[in-house]
C-alpha cells in the first residue's frame, strides 16, 4: 500500500525517471528491501491508469528508460490525504501474543514460559536495533527509533500481562 | 569470558521481608549486563550486595576471585572507591562541588595528589563533552548534564566495575539517549564491565544481555556467554 504512495510522494517533489524514483525509494525507505525494477514500473503504469501521473514526452536518448513521469493533481491530493490522515495503530502482534496466552493458560502449559521466550526474543531485536541506531545515519536511527518504540510497548504488555497470568488464568479457565 | 564478578545464592532480607532468595549472577570482564525486573523485584539489593554496600545474610559475592562478602567495612570500602564506580538515578553529586571537583572525588578519597586529579578529571569532562561546564555547581547543570558529571565521576578512577542504577531513569528520552551512548562507548573504551540496572527495555537494549530477577532470583533469559 505505502510504495504508490511513497512514488507518488517522490513525484510531487519533482518530474522524474523510473530509475531515479527508484534509487530515491531505495536510499530513504528500501535498505533492507530494495525495489525491484519490474515493481516500480508495474506501479507506475497503474498510477498512470489511475490518473494519478502522466507520462511526459519522452526525450531523446538510447536508453530504454527515458519516459518522464508527472504526478497529476488527482496524485497530489491523494498524497496529501495520506500525509495528514493518522494511520490506524496496528495490534496485531500483542493479538497473537494474546491468542497464545490465552490457549496456553486454557491448555494448561506453561504460559509465563512462553512470555519469558518472547520476551527473550524482543530484547535480541532490541540490541540488534540499539547496534544499528548507534552506528548508522540519522535516517537510520529514526527508523530503528521507530521499531524500538514498538516493541518496546509489546514488551510492557508482556510484563504486564506475566504479572497478571493468575488472575487471567483464573478468568480463562472459569 | 573471564567472571569478574559472582553472585552466588545471596539471600538478603530487610527485616522479615525477603529481597533475594538465592541469587545467583555472574558478570564477564567487560560485559554489560542488564539487570532487569518491576519494582520492588531485589534488583537494586543485588547491585547492593554485588558492589559491597550490604552484606547478604547468606551466599556469596565473588570479585576477581576474592569473597568480598567476607570482608569487614574497611576492605569493603576499600575496593568501592579503588575498583567499583557508581552512577545512580538523581546524579547525586556533592552540591557545593563545581563539577571538576565532583569528578576528581573519587582520586581525591584514593590519595591522588589534587593536581593530577584535577587534570585526570578535565580529561574525562572534555571527553563527555562538558569541559565548558567544569566550574559550574549541579544547582548550575541542566539534568543531562549532571548526570553526564556523575559518569565522569564514576569512570575517573578507572573501575573494574561500573554500577549504574536507573541511570536515565530522571531523564527524557533524547537525554537518556546521550548518557547511555556515552556510559557504553566509554566502558568499552576502557574494557570497563557494567551492572546497568534499569527497568527499561530501551536502557537495557544497550546491554550485551540482560537478566531478569523475579521473586528475588535471578533467571538468564539469554545465554551466559562462554566461560
Amino acid at each position: 500500500m505505502t510504495v504508490p504512495l511513497t512514488l507518488l510522494g517522490l513525484l510531487e517533489r519533482e518530474p522524474s525517471h523510473g530509475y531515479d524514483l527508484k534509487r530515491d525509494y531505495d536510499a530513504f525507505f528500501g535498505r533492507d528491501k530494495p525495489l525491484s525494477f519490474g515493481q516500480v514500473y508495474s506501479t507506475l503504469s497503474r498510477l498512470a491508469r489511475d490518473g494519478k501521473v502522466v507520462i511526459s514526452d519522452p526525450e531523446a536518448g538510447a536508453g530504454p528508460d527515458r519516459k518522464r513521469y508527472v504526478i497529476t493533481d488527482a496524485g497530489a491530493t491523494e498524497v496529501d490525504s495520506w500525509l495528514t490522515e493518522p494511520v490506524a495503530p496496528e495490534p496485531h502482534l500483542q493479538t497473537v501474543l494474546f491468542a497464545k496466552v490465552t490457549l496456553a493458560l486454557l491448555l494448561d502449559r506453561p504460559a509465563e514460559q512462553y512470555l519469558d521466550t518472547q520476551r527473550a526474543a524482543h530484547m535480541q531485536r532490541m540490541r540488534e536495533l540499539t547496534t544499528v541506531k548507534r552506528s548508522g545515519r540519522l535516517v537510520d536511527s529514526l527508523l530503528a527509533d521507530h521499531a524500538l518504540f514498538h516493541i518496546e510497548a509489546d514488551l510492557r504488555w508482556i510484563e504486564l500481562t506475566a504479572a497478571r497470568l493468575d488472575a487471567l488464568a483464573r478468568e480463562v479457565r472459569r | 569470558m573471564t567472571t569478574v564478578l559472582e553472585a552466588r545464592d545471596v539471600h538478603f532480607a530487610f527485616g522479615r521481608t525477603p529481597a533475594l532468595r538465592g541469587a545467583d549472577l555472574r558478570l564477564g570482564e567487560g560485559e554489560i549486563l542488564a539487570v532487569m525486573g518491576p519494582s520492588g523485584s531485589g534488583k537494586s539489593t543485588l547491585l547492593h550486595c554485588l558492589a559491597g554496600i550490604l552484606v547478604p545474610d547468606s551466599g556469596e559475592i565473588h570479585f576477581d576471585g576474592q569473597r568480598i562478602d567476607r570482608l569487614g567495612e574497611t576492605g569493603r570500602s576499600a575496593l568501592r572507591r579503588d575498583k567499583f564506580g557508581f552512577v545512580f538515578q538523581f546524579g547525586q553529586l556533592v552540591p557545593e562541588l563545581s563539577a571538576e571537583e565532583n569528578v576528581a572525588l573519587p582520586l581525591l578519597l584514593s590519595g591522588v595528589r589534587r593536581s593530577a586529579a584535577t587534570a585526570e578529571a578535565r580529561v574525562l569532562l572534555e571527553r563527555l563533552g562538558l569541559d565548558g561546564l567544569a566550574a559550574r555547581t549541579s544547582g548550575e547543570l541542566s539534568g543531562g548534564q549532571a548526570q553526564r558529571v556523575a559518569l565522569a565521576r564514576g569512570l575517573v578512577a578507572r573501575p573494574r566495575v561500573l554500577f549504574a542504577d536507573e541511570p536515565t531513569g530522571a531523564l527524557d528520552s533524547l537525554t537518556g539517549e546521550q548518557v547511555m551512548d556515552l556510559l557504553v562507548g566509554s566502558a568499552r573504551a576502557e574494557g570497563t564491565s557494567v551492572v546497568l540496572v534499569t527497568h527499561e527495555p530501551r536502557v537495557a537494549a544497550y546491554a550485551d544481555r540482560e537478566v531478569v530477577v523475579r521473586d528475588g532470583k535471578v533467571l538468564a533469559l539469554t545465554a551466559e556467554p562462554a566461560a
